[in-house]
Parts: C-alpha cells; structure tokens; sequence
C-alpha cells in the first residue's frame, strides 16, 4: 500500500470536513470505550492478569529466537511448511508461489493486518489471481477500493447509507434488486453472497492472533466465522503472522486472550477462537490439504535492541486506537498507512521511515490515555516522543512549528518578559472567555478553533496566583 | 528462503546481544517452563459450574437447554426444532453422546461434512469450559470441523460431567485424552455475529445464526 502520511495535515483537515465520517466516528467512539470499561471491571484480576501478560511477552522476546525455531519445528512435525520471509516483497512472493503451485485461482481471505503491511492483496491481484475478502468489514470496504480505518473494524468509517449504496452497485450481477438499507437485511445479503465464493474458495489465507511455540498451532479470534470457513474449506491454508505473534505455550495463549477481546471489543471471548496445527489428518473428512505459514520480519527483528522493543508486545486490540482524542476526530484513514491511531504512529515511521511520517508523531497530544488502556502497558507516549526527539535530531519537520518553537524557547529564556507576555495575555483571554469558559472560534488561531474549542485560561496566571499565595502565608 | 531464515534469526540473536547459541542450562530452563504448563493468574469462578456457563453462554445469545438425562434430549431437540420451524434432518458427527441420542421419530440424520445449505447439524463435544460459557470442539473423523460453521442452526449434546472450571483445563484434558494437537481445536462461544455494520451487533454473519447446547444433568 502507497504511503500516504506525508500529507497527514491535509488529510486530517478533509476528514474533519467530512460529515459522513463524522456521523461514523460519532457513532463508534463511545461504545468501544464503554464496552472495553464494563468488561474491564468485571473481571477483578484484570491487572494481575496484565502483568503476567507482559512477562509472557517479555519472556518471549528474550528467547525469539528459541521460540521460532522450536515453532517451526513442531508446523513441520505436525505436516506443514514455514516460509521465512524477511520483507512485504519476499512475503508476498512466498504467498504467490504457494498459490501458484496450489494451482487454484479463487482465493479467499480472513481479516489480516500483516496482509495488509505487506500488501497481498496487489501482489495477488498482479499475479492474477481473485481475491475475495471474507470479513463482512474487510468486504465492505474492498467493495470501496479503499483500506482499513481501524485495525479491528475496518469499515468504522462507513455509514450504513454508503454500504447500501456499495451493495447496489455491486450485488446486482449476484441478483439483487432492491436496495438493502436495515443492519439485518445488509449482513444477510453479505452472508448469502459470500457462502457460495466460501465454497468456490480454492485457496485460503488468514492472519494469526498467536503462533504457539509448543504445538506449532496458529490461534485466530473471530466473531462472524468467516475466518473459520477460510481455513477449513480451501484445499490449501496459508497464514501469514510476523514473528512477534509467537508465545511459549497454549497456557500462554490463554492468558493474553482474556485480555484481548476485552480490551478490542469489550468481549470475555469472541464467537470463535480456533487453534489450527497442520494440514487435515489422514481419516480427516475436511480441512486443508496443505498449511503453510509466512512468517514476515520487516524490520521487527531490528527493533529489538532499540527503544521501540515494547512496541513488539502489542496484540493488535485497538483499545489506543479507540481512546485517542486524534483518532476520535479524524479516523483511520487519514494515518496514510496500514496501521492509523497511538499504535500505528509509532510502528509507521519504523516500518516505512520517519521522513514521511513525522506529523504522526506530532499530532500526538500526549493525554497518555493510549498508555493507560494498553493490555500490554506499552508505553506509546514515551515511544511517540522518541520519534520527535529522532526527528528533531535528524533535522525532519520543523517548517513554520519550528518557528513558533523557537520564538517561545527565546521568550521562555527570559523569565521577566515571559511573565509579563503571560500576565496580559491571560488576563487579556479569560476576561472575554469568562462566561463561556471556551472560545469557539479567535482571531489568529482559526486553525485550532475550526474544529475544537479553546478552553479559556485563568484570568490571573499561574505564577502570579502562586506569588501572590506565598506572600500571604507568610 | 533459508537465506532469509538465516539472517532473520541472526538478527534477533544481535538484537538480543547474544551471538552464541543459547547454552544448555537455559535451554533446559525454556523446555521446562514449557513442560510446567502453568498459567500465574485464573479468574475466580463461584462453585455452581452449570450455573455461570448458563449464564456466560446465554449473555452472547447462545442457548442452553437443560435436561435430566439423555432419554430427555429427544423432546428437548423436538422442542428446539419446532421452535425455529426447523426441517427433521441433520448432519451429525459420530461418538460420545451422539451414539446415544434417540432422534426422534422419522429424522434424518447423516454423518458427513456439512454443505452451503443444510439448515441443522446436531454434534457432540470434547469439553466444555464455565469460565467464558464455551463448548470446545475438536476434528477428527468423528467430527468434520464444517459442521461447526456452514449450516444456520449449530446443537451441541454436551453431558454435565465434560464441563471445566477454566480455559487451561481444556489443555490439560487435551494432552491427557488426545495427546498431539488435533488439525482443528473450535472453542465456540455463541452463534456468528458481526458489528461492522455501524457497529451494531447482528447474528448470523457467516457462521451458524443460533448455537444452542443440549446440557445432560446424568451424562
């Protein structure tokens, strides 16, 4: 997928304008939020399973190496195959291979997010063959030509008006006549169109939650099935998972996902949760014939003598993305990239480089509660602030921010004049913001009021309250 | 593709500062933290199994049918049929409770993989687990892994004594009865559903549109 970062501000602005996105965000930004704290709150050893969680992680990390091998070892005991691949071109010309020796050319897919780093979709599309997305939110928007907004619902940004509009237009070669406008007549028209491409599929690629070291098993969550059927009917599985996604043990396993649809969806469990371990065995009446695995580095075997290492226990939950007040207001899309939100703006600039990517970082507002709600505690503000520092260092950025920066550094390195910039200025604002408490929109700083408030400041300033309490205490 | 294992491996060695090979004295450390099986921290269940996997399975719209004893599943499944206006015939797997079943009078049953149109398919099960209100469901011969998922109506003959406080028990029973991982391990908790659609919940996506477990007191 071409990255798009570059253009984060004007991207940010469009969507800000963008009423339909709006309606969707509004929509969504809520009920991710409160499921996530209800069931949070229901289980008491949350915490206690949080930490037992990042030493498992930990403790993976430590020994990779022992781990993937002792994985790869026991996918080949169990009758399947691994293919190591370092970059997004070496994976998908490992897929693409396997898919031409399958000899099928209907393949289908469940969601994967590694599929989309490493764009499997075009490289399959280039080598000619159909590809079919099979999760209701990945179809919707491959119907769209357009990619996630959101790691674990894709289609967040869509309204049900557009994927009425996106049904008409394409299911009427399925048959369909009338336009489908109710939540329970859109998902049965999906469900009936698929069942039969489910059936046809010859081929079926999935992504993986887990790989576990110990069975060489791949565990995947889903709600709708559709990942189950993509693994089950096809003659062939492939999986593709980076290698981070390996834990020691299915205990190990067990332990994170009690944190992860909780922490995704605000679920105890999905639906489904299944653990696949090889082709089907010789009585076996279905199941795939062959099972291969892609296990896709791009870059994370790197990251783990650096600062960025935590970022290797992330599982993909999407709870930053959906407690960031800058994804709330702008969506998933306007990342340019694969991976949007807290999470995607620290792991952007380390897959595709910082040149591109800086505003990422930067429109980050440091709130911490990305940090806060993260099941692995990764700590994404540290890691966002790393990629200013190494901004800044590397001379990245800066433009007309730098400017303003550097005006205020000059200021704040003169106490007395700061002091009194700071006395009038505030007095100045919270006498006029006063009954409001905000103002909606100000003179010269448009840019910040056109889509947000600005809190009115105190009409006396910190440093003078202060003063002038020390005297009186005294 | 080995070049790529190669250099893939010696870079997570260099990122862990370690160029050697593990020695032997961590190695039999990872195998028996391995082999330990442990899991540090379990959720608190009450002491009343059937109640709290009722209770976990119901809340994601699964159903729970219990009955005394397996002569007693016949007019539970009879019941179940009527109630969603089902057809009487189903696919099936073979073993366990299923052997036992008395399907009532003038069903079809057919032990093969299920296809896109069967409406029903009546099953067994490995275990299942109070903690998250699942049934666990493993391949095999027995048990084709499509009919967990293809027709819309999903029944599960589960008998009393398979039910397991935790997730963890099922590994344990699993390396006791089964011992290798079979191709497919389904733990099921509910029907199908899916929120993509302006995030409001919808049953039925790909998956069966109801789940239902036949629960048997004396079984």
């Amino acid at each position: 997928m071409k990255v798009r970062s570059a253009a984060f501000k004007e991207n940010a602005r469009a969507a800000l304008g963008d009423e339909a996105l709006q309606a969707a965000l509004a929509k969504a930004k809520g009920g991710f939020v409160d499921k996530r704290r209800i069931a949070v709150e229901g289980l008491p050893e949350f915490d206690a399973i949080r930490d037992v969680a990042i030493e498992i992680k930990e403790h993976t990390l430590s020994h990779l190496d022992y781990y993937l091998e002792q994985y790869e070892s026991q996918v080949i005991a169990s009758g399947g195959q691994v293919h190591w691949a370092r970059t997004p071109k070496e994976a998908c010309e490992a897929v693409v291979a396997i898919c031409r020796q399958a000899g099928g050319r209907r393949i289908i897919k469940g969601k994967s997010m590694v599929g989309e780093e490493i764009g499997i979709n075009e490289a399959l599309g280039a080598a000619e063959f159909e590809v079919m997305e099979t999760d209701l939110g990945e179809y919707i928007i491959q119907l769209a030509e357009e990619p996630p907004s959101h790691i674990i619902a894709p289609a967040v940004h869509k309204t049900r008006d557009q994927i009425s509009d996106l049904f008409q237009a394409h299911h009427g070669k399925y048959g369909l006549t009338e336009r489908v406008t109710e939540v329970a007549t859109i998902v049965n028209e999906a469900r009936q169109v698929l069942r039969d491409i489910f059936i046809a599929g010859e081929i079926g690629i999935t992504g993986a939650n887990f790989l576990i070291a110990d069975t060489g098993s791949n565990v995947l969550v889903t709600n709708e099935g559709n990942g189950d059927l993509t693994s089950t009917l096809p003659r062939v599985h492939i999986v593709t998972a980076s290698i981070e996604k390996v834990v020691p043990t299915l205990e190990d396993a067990t332990t994170i996902l009690r944190l992860l649809g909780r922490s995704a969806t605000g679920q105890e469990i999905t639906s489904y949760t299944t653990f696949s371990t090889g082709p089907r065995r010789a009585e076996d009446l279905d199941g795939p014939e062959e099972y291969h695995v892609v296990l896709v580095d791009n870059g994370r075997s790197e990251l783990l003598a650096t600062e960025y290492r935590h970022m290797l226990r992330c599982i993909r939950c999407g709870a930053c993305l959906n407690h960031c007040p800058v994804y709330g207001a702008i969506g998933g899309h306007a990342y340019g990239w694969v991976y949007p939100g807290p999470m995607g703006s620290v792991l952007t600039p380390l897959m595709v480089g910082l040149t591109d990517t800086v505003d990422l970082p930067n429109a980050c507002t440091l709130n911490g509660r990305c940090r806060d709600v993260c099941p692995m505690r990764i700590p994404l503000p540290d890691m966002l602030r790393a990629h200013r520092e190494r901004a800044h260092a590397q001379g990245i950025g800066g433009g007309l921010f730098g400017i303003g920066l550097s005006l205020w550094a000059w200021l704040a390195k003169r106490p007395s004049l700061y002091r009194l910039a700071a006395d009038r200025f505030s007095a100045f604002l919270g006498a006029r913001g006063r009954k409001a408490g905000a103002f909606r929109s100000l003179p010269f700083a448009g840019a910040w009021t056109a889509s947000r408030d600005l809190p009115a400041p105190a009409r006396v300033s910190f440093a003078r309250q202060w003063r002038r309490r020390q005297a009186e205490n005294k | 593709m080995s070049a790529a294992r190669e250099q893939i491996l010696a870079r997570v060695r260099r990122g862990l500062k370690r160029d050697e090979p593990l020695t032997a004295d961590v190695v039999t450390q990872l195998e028996a933290r391995t082999t330990a099986h442990e899991s540090a921290v379990r959720p608190a269940l009450g002491a009343d199994l059937v109640a709290r996997f009722t209770e976990k399975l119901s809340a994601v719209s699964g159903r729970v049918i219990p009955v005394p004893a397996m002569v007693d599943a016949t007019d539970g499944l009879l019941a179940y049929l009527d109630e969603f206006d089902l057809p009487r015939s189903a696919v099936v797997s073979q073993g366990g409770l299923v052997d036992e079943m008395v399907w009532p009078e003038g069903m079809a049953v057919e032990w093969r993989v299920a296809g896109g149109s069967d409406r029903l398919s009546v099953t067994g099960a490995f275990c299942a687990v109070a903690e998250t209100g699942t049934v666990v469901l493993l391949s095999a011969p027995e048990s084709p892994t499509s009919l967990n998922f293809l027709p819309d109506d999903h029944i599960v003959l589960l008998g009393r004594s398979q039910l397991l406080p935790h997730l963890e028990d099922v590994w344990h029973k699993l390396r006791e009865e089964v011992g290798d991982m079979p191709r497919t391990v389904n733990l099921v908790t509910g029907p199908s559903k899916t929120a993509d659609v302006e995030q409001t919940i919808q049953l039925g996506a790909h998956g069966p549109r109801r789940f239902a477990v036949i629960l048997v007191e004396q079984a």
